[in-house]
């Protein structure tokens, strides 16, 4: 019904320069919003920029030009609270201006704390916790009637896990054999009281998965490299949903609050987000220089 | 005033003459299953579907398993994908279990999702207080972009259908569970959004939403017209958007409305009448039957409900009695 129109680049090329120099921009970025007025929720932003940029840059296929292509890849942020890290990432990946950020948080924006589809890229608003995966399972059920390898993911967070309706969706995945849909879990390991395993425990969360009929990959959430990987090898059987737990650290990119709960949200006046940004850029270049 | 009232049969101890307005859904839905490869029938394991020849249209019946919050979701991805999913479940579980998807997933991204919503009102009749729906009417007409139907008969039910399925955005169907009694054969035809006038009268109004209560304004008119009180009946089986301009000029027209829904007294029908009359001033008292501030007394078959609860042609007499101070 809906065929690819060919404007959306291939799955699995990297669109763009080095890695690094993208993700420190989408950090920037990111730091850039919590210094507004209404600040931001950093913390779980920063664990999902290589997850994030890796999707955007590789294994997509959709086209910042068209991003109402028919036939692109479906990106649904379920966990919503990291929607200053998606507009982050559409925009450095050109869905629109960088410099249109600077709305975030201003009255009548498009950029509001949660994902709103008004932002071109954006293609479900989220926020309230336990919606993507049911989601999902419509999207790819739709692709299976229109024969179409189109593909839906879903990236939830690891505290999101404790809604029911993300298991409701998972089973049915699972039952239903939705090659097509793709779970990636930011498993930063932190929710806003503290530890999720101290808070009600998800482990053992890839068993969990793999009883609910799910292929599991697990991997290191800021290595790019690993991340392509794992995309790439999706699905590694047609009938079988997959889920990549992304073994991430919440507040990434920032040492003094990298895994902390604390960090998930943050309204930087205009010192602490100097410090930010010289934080990021002196990472950035100690790292060139390895 | 009030004459001898006979109460419609129960329709679980008598031969159902006519389908009920789930089963004319169904028949219908594998019409449009075949006639349009947009539709998808998502199934919450209802039962309302064994033994279905879909035929060509078997691929899009999916049956998503006892989870209504991943159903309504479900729904929405395939709506967003150029679909359009009629989806299945009881109208209780559809509008509180899974409000929150209902709200956000479909109507705020005005999605062309249909809620088939079966067992409204009390017509889940012995299954009790966990599967009446006497709250599915308020909670559905505060959603934006929702449209909300209350089929009356089995016709009502397949012209409704009919006329919502180019809708552009989410529909919201009240069926029932067993057969109730036709509309009078000179009712004027049904259309979507459009009061139907099935009485004309120039003392009171009584407006009324789904089969019981329709056929209860119908039996009190006409009892009312034979003691001098000319009465308007109006069937107001869209919810929302509401016909206000009907509504407005029979309230005009009239001395008093009394309203009558099987649904709790607040939130539904009545309310949508008594907001809409304040709002504009009229000078006309409103009275609204429904079941009270308490769960449903009594147990039993819908019309033994009905009765237990107040939801009754004596009922509907004595409000306009009093509304019109006689």
């Amino acid at each position: 019904m809906t065929e690819l129109t060919g404007t959306a680049p291939a799955a699995g090329a990297w669109h763009g320069g080095p890695p690094a120099e993208h993700t420190l921009r989408v950090r920037e970025l990111i730091v850039e919003m919590c210094g507004s007025a209404g600040g931001g929720h950093l913390g779980g932003s920063m664990s999902l920029v290589e997850i994030l940029v890796t999707l955007y840059r590789s294994t997509l296929r959709v086209d910042p030009r068209a991003p109402d292509a028919p036939g692109r890849d479906i990106l649904l942020l379920s966990k919503g609270h990291g929607a200053i890290g998606l507009y982050a990432v559409l925009a450095e990946r050109g869905f629109f201006p960088e410099e249109e950020l600077a709305a975030y948080g201003q009255p009548d924006s498009p950029f509001s704390a949660h994902p709103n589809p008004a932002v071109p890229g954006v293609e479900m608003p989220t926020g309230s916790l336990g919606h993507g995966l049911p989601q999902g399972v419509g999207f790819a059920l739709a692709a299976r009637f229109d024969n179409s390898d189109r593909r839906c993911f879903v990236v939830l967070g690891d505290g999101e896990l404790q809604e029911g309706s993300v298991w409701e969706a998972a089973m049915a995945a699972g039952s239903l054999g939705l090659g097509g849909l793709v779970a990636v879990v930011d498993r930063n390991t932190l929710q806003i009281t503290g530890p999720t395993e101290d808070a009600v425990g998800l482990e053992p969360l890839a068993d969990r998965w793999r009883s609910f009929g799910w292929t599991v990959r697990e991997v290191d959430g800021h290595d790019i490299d690993a991340l392509r990987a794992a995309f790439d090898a999706i699905p590694a059987d047609a009938d079988r949903p997959t889920v990549v737990i992304a073994h991430t650290v919440k507040g990434r990119g920032l040492p003094y609050i990298e895994g902390q709960t604390r960090s998930h949200f943050a309204r930087l006046t205009e010192r602490p987000k100097k410090r930010a940004l010289s934080t990021l850029r002196a990472q950035y270049r100690k790292a060139a220089q390895a | 005033m009030t004459g001898p009232v006979t109460a419609p049969a129960d329709p679980q101890s008598a031969e159902a003459p006519v389908p009920s307005s789930r089963e004319v859904y169904r028949d219908l839905l594998v019409e449009f299953l075949n006639a349009d490869e947009r539709v998808v029938c998502l199934d919450s394991d209802t039962g309302l579907f064994n033994g279905v020849d879909f035929g060509k249209g078997a691929e899009r019946y999916v049956n998503l398993g006892i989870a209504e919050q991943n159903l309504m979701g479900a729904a929405a991805g395939l709506a967003r994908s150029g679909r359009t999913p009629y989806v299945n479940t009881m109208a209780t579980f559809a509008t509180t279990r899974a409000l929150e998807q209902l709200k956000l997933d479909i109507a705020l991204n005005d999605l062309p999702v249909r809620i088939a919503a079966t067992h409204g009102g009390l017509s889940a009749g012995h299954l009790g207080a966990t599967h009446h729906a006497l709250e599915d009417l308020a909670v559905t007409r505060l959603l934006p972009n929702l449209t909300v139907v209350v089929p009356t008969d089995a016709t009502t039910t397949a012209e409704l259908l009919r006329q919502a399925q180019e809708l552009p955005g989410p529909v919201y169907i009240r069926l029932g569970r067993d057969a109730t009694p036709d509309l009078p054969s000179d009712a004027p035809p049904v259309e979507l959004g459009k009061a139907q006038r099935l009485r004309e009268g120039d003392v009171l109004t009584i407006v009324a939403t789904g089969p019981y209560p329709v056929h209860l304004a119908l039996e009190a008119a006409s009892a009312l017209d034979a003691a001098g009180v000319a009465t308007t009946v109006l069937n107001l089986h869209t919810i929302k958007p509401l016909d206000t301009r009907a509504l407005v000029a029979a309230a005009r027209a009239s001395r008093a409305v009394v309203t009558v829904e099987e649904h709790w007294v607040s939130g539904g029908l009545g309310s949508t009448v008594a907001e809409t009359i304040a709002e504009l001033g009229l000078p006309v008292p409103v009275r609204r039957i429904g079941v009270g501030d308490r769960f449903a007394a009594g147990t039993g078959g819908q019309t033994h409900l009905l009765k237990r609860n107040g939801i009754t042609v004596e009922a509907v007499l004595a409000a306009a009695t009093e509304a019109l101070g006689r």
